[in-house]
């Protein structure tokens, strides 16, 4: 009697009960899991599919034609993983580089005073956020290869750079000795510009006298590794590419594919990008750029020491997260047979072999691990821009 | 949506019933259809018509097994698959069958856990240009740029002929047949490579099909037949003799024309199941056969029907015609 009372009791209690429940909960987690694990391997087994990470070792013997590092149909399956990741990398790069510039003109554009360009900027948004980004991606892909002409009869820019249907033809630049002198007066030229910027600020702070450090900052950035290059006697030549056959050989292409993924992915990101730029904007008062002003801040300053600091703290979570899409987006490519991930590895792979647990299960984990890595630097990032307790 | 099949397909082997490989043919019947992975749109092979009718030689073969199984060769569900997605839906019970042009390969055949059924057309890969070019053959195409559609034995056969004749190509690589062939249109690449049934196919669906030209070469085998899961037999014995039903039928010469008429060849008889028991051995009622022949026709009716001279794809016999003509199309005898 007195031990069922104790359980009574103890049932009772709040603060057991939760954990009792809690418990509960990850055991039927952990059982489903469990099942559905042990029931694939039964049905695997059953269906004599062949199993394990051996196909990784085997020869791919199809060709991909966009590829960062060597690739030819000789090369294995796990080679294809890597070229595919690279491109995925890379796409995701380019599209947050270009999605990030674009949504900031918007952003900025949408709170114009002038009603066109605030309107303008509107409509963008409104257009390309409203577009499923599948039908973007396609419809650019299939617009470009309607409107670019044949290679024979391709836009020319100055003999160098050439349009057509087949990609953008670009010379490619080949450094050769001497060229790394260059490089390295442009990292001491960085490195200068910082210290002089922590040299004024400094100053700025002991006598109140502020130096603009713009002109100097750019002179230095470009002026020093450009006498360098002169100096070394212009250690850098350009590929240029030329139409032999069919196509164009030499010089560096974009592939229609790439740029059209790139250029929907960056459009449609953008929008996204433009609010966050623009809420965060929009929740500095008012009064703080009055109050700024007051202080006798100069519009600049007043942008840069008030309204700024504020507002990318509401901006740069969610512009973050936009990034995270765009990299979980670009396996939408496999629509148009650009080669990143998931249409070289988990698509054209997966089918050559035909093991469907191993290639989708690395496909997933690759780009969970990407999702992850952006998401802590966002809250490396969160932290650091938070409001400081005082 | 192709991501989509491929997770729920995964998420089927994990979550899916114990054993659903066991008996397909007692699954069908309860379901009173056959699911039949087909093409996304093949004309000849597998391809809906204007009135929303799936016709074709590979729909045929579908046609064949359920007026087999349930005796109505209506009672198909067609499932359009892409290549990519073909043999992740038949692994995991999406379909019953898959007829979708899909080439015979050791590794297919023995690593993926599925059966090839037989060969309902004997094919090879090929290329078609645009006449304009003024190509001849296809050892000119150094340094073109080739359109493909991914994950077919295609792409793997051109990357080792390209190999073998030393010749640098370009790939472009697209997920369905539709895009592949309108990136050839649109002239993102110069030549366009798939089984040359395909190819045909393709050029008989094009606005002008003189603008095109076929290229003399073919580079590879592909025989191409309906594919069932490993590890169901019973199942395995239905697919295979259909399709060996409609080879012999054109054999012993009757068509769903004459499937009624009683004739003094004994072959004929067995085949039409007016004599022996064979039916039993495939766990079917004795007229299975009779309701193939008489709703979907023999194999030469079915060919002419959709691929043959007088279509406008317009493919001759060649290696398709019956072992006796030429050919090499040659089913194991009804006995």
């Amino acid at each position: 009697m007195k031990q069922l009372k104790s359980i009574i009791s103890i049932l009772n209690n709040n603060e057991l009960r939760g954990y009792l429940f809690q418990a509960i909960a990850l055991a039927a987690i952990v059982l489903m899991a469990y099942i559905a694990i042990d029931n694939m391997f039964i049905n695997i087994e059953a269906r004599s599919i062949h199993t394990g990470f051996s196909f990784l070792n085997n020869r791919a013997g199809f060709d991909i034609n966009e590829f960062l590092i060597d690739y030819s149909p000789e090369s294995t399956n796990l080679r294809v993983f890597y070229v595919g990741l690279l491109n995925t990398i890379v796409i995701a790069i380019v599209g947050i580089f270009f999605a990030t510039i674009i949504g900031l003109l918007i952003g900025i554009a949408r709170l114009s005073n002038n009603y066109l360009i605030s309107k303008l900027a509107g409509g963008y948004i409104e257009l390309f956020r409203n577009i499923p980004i599948l039908l973007q991606i396609l419809f650019w892909y299939n617009l470009s290869l309607i409107i670019f002409p044949h290679p024979r009869k391709s836009f020319e820019f100055f003999d160098a750079i050439f349009i057509n249907k087949r990609g953008f033809y670009v010379p490619k630049p080949i450094a050769e000795d001497g060229f790394l002198f260059v490089v390295v007066a442009l990292i001491i030229a960085i490195i200068g510009v910082i210290a002089m910027i922590k040299h004024f600020k400094k100053k700025h702070e002991k006598t109140g006298i502020y130096t603009s450090t713009f002109l100097y900052s750019t002179l230095l950035i470009i002026g020093l590794p450009t006498i360098t290059y002169f100096i070394m006697g212009s250690p850098l030549h350009l590929d240029y590419p030329a139409l032999k056959g069919f196509n164009f050989k030499g010089g560096m292409v974009f592939s229609p594919e790439f740029t059209a993924l790139a250029f929907a992915l960056s459009v449609y990101t953008a929008t996204y990008i433009a609010e966050a730029i623009r809420s965060g904007i929009e929740a500095v008062d008012k009064g703080q750029k009055e109050a700024a002003a007051a202080i006798g801040l100069t519009p600049v300053q007043s942008l840069k020491l008030v309204v700024l600091p504020q507002a990318l703290r509401v901006a740069i979570p969610p512009t973050i997260n936009q990034y995270l899409n765009l990299t979980k987006n670009s396996s939408l490519a496999t629509a148009i047979g650009y080669p990143e991930l998931m249409s070289a590895f988990g698509g054209t792979v997966l089918n050559q072999v035909g093991q469907a647990v191993e290639i989708l299960g690395m496909t997933m984990l690759v780009y969970l691990v990407i999702s992850l890595i952006i998401s802590l630097t966002l809250n490396i990032v969160n932290k650091k821009m938070s409001i400081k307790g005082r | 949506m192709n991501k989509l099949l491929k997770i729920s397909a995964v998420s089927l082997l994990a979550f899916g019933a114990y054993g659903v490989q066991a008996d397909t043919l007692s699954d069908v019947q309860d379901k009173g259809s056959v699911s039949c992975g087909v093409s996304k749109g093949l004309a000849g092979f597998s391809a809906a018509n204007s009135a929303g009718v799936w016709t074709g030689v590979d729909v045929d073969v579908c046609r064949a097994v359920a007026a087999a199984t349930l005796g109505d060769a209506s009672a198909v569900k067609f499932v359009p698959l892409t290549a990519k997605e073909r043999f992740t839906a038949l692994q995991s019970g999406e379909i019953d069958m898959l007829s979708r042009n899909t080439t015979w390969t050791i590794t297919r055949d023995a690593s993926l856990g599925l059966n090839f059924a037989g060969v309902n057309y004997y094919d090879g890969q090929g290329f078609m240009v645009k006449s304009s070019l003024g190509i001849g053959s296809a050892m000119d195409l150094g340094g073109a740029a080739v359109c493909i559609q991914a994950g077919t034995t295609t792409e793997l056969n051109l990357a080792d002929w390209g190999k073998a004749n030393g010749i640098n190509y370009t790939s472009v690589v697209s997920d369905t047949n539709a895009q592949t062939l309108s990136n050839y249109d649109a002239g993102r690449c110069d030549v366009l490579t798939t089984d040359a049934s395909g190819l045909y196919s393709m050029r008989a669906a094009s606005k002008d099909p003189s603008e095109h030209v076929v290229l003399p070469e073919i580079i590879s085998k592909e025989p191409l037949g309906p594919v069932v899961r490993q590890g169901d037999d019973k199942w395995f014995n239905i697919v295979r003799w259909s399709l060996n039903a409609m080879i012999t039928a054109e054999e012993v010469g009757v068509t769903s024309a004459t499937a009624d008429v009683v004739s003094n060849n004994p072959e004929r008889e067995r085949l039409m199941g007016r004599s022996g028991n064979t039916h039993e051995y495939v766990g079917l009622s004795s007229d299975w056969t009779y309701n193939i022949i008489k709703q979907v026709g023999n194999y030469s009716e079915s060919f002419e029907r959709n691929i043959g001279l007088n279509t406008p794809i317009g493919i001759a016999r060649g290696v398709n015609a019956l072992w006796t003509q030429g050919g090499i199309l040659y089913s194991p005898p009804f006995r």
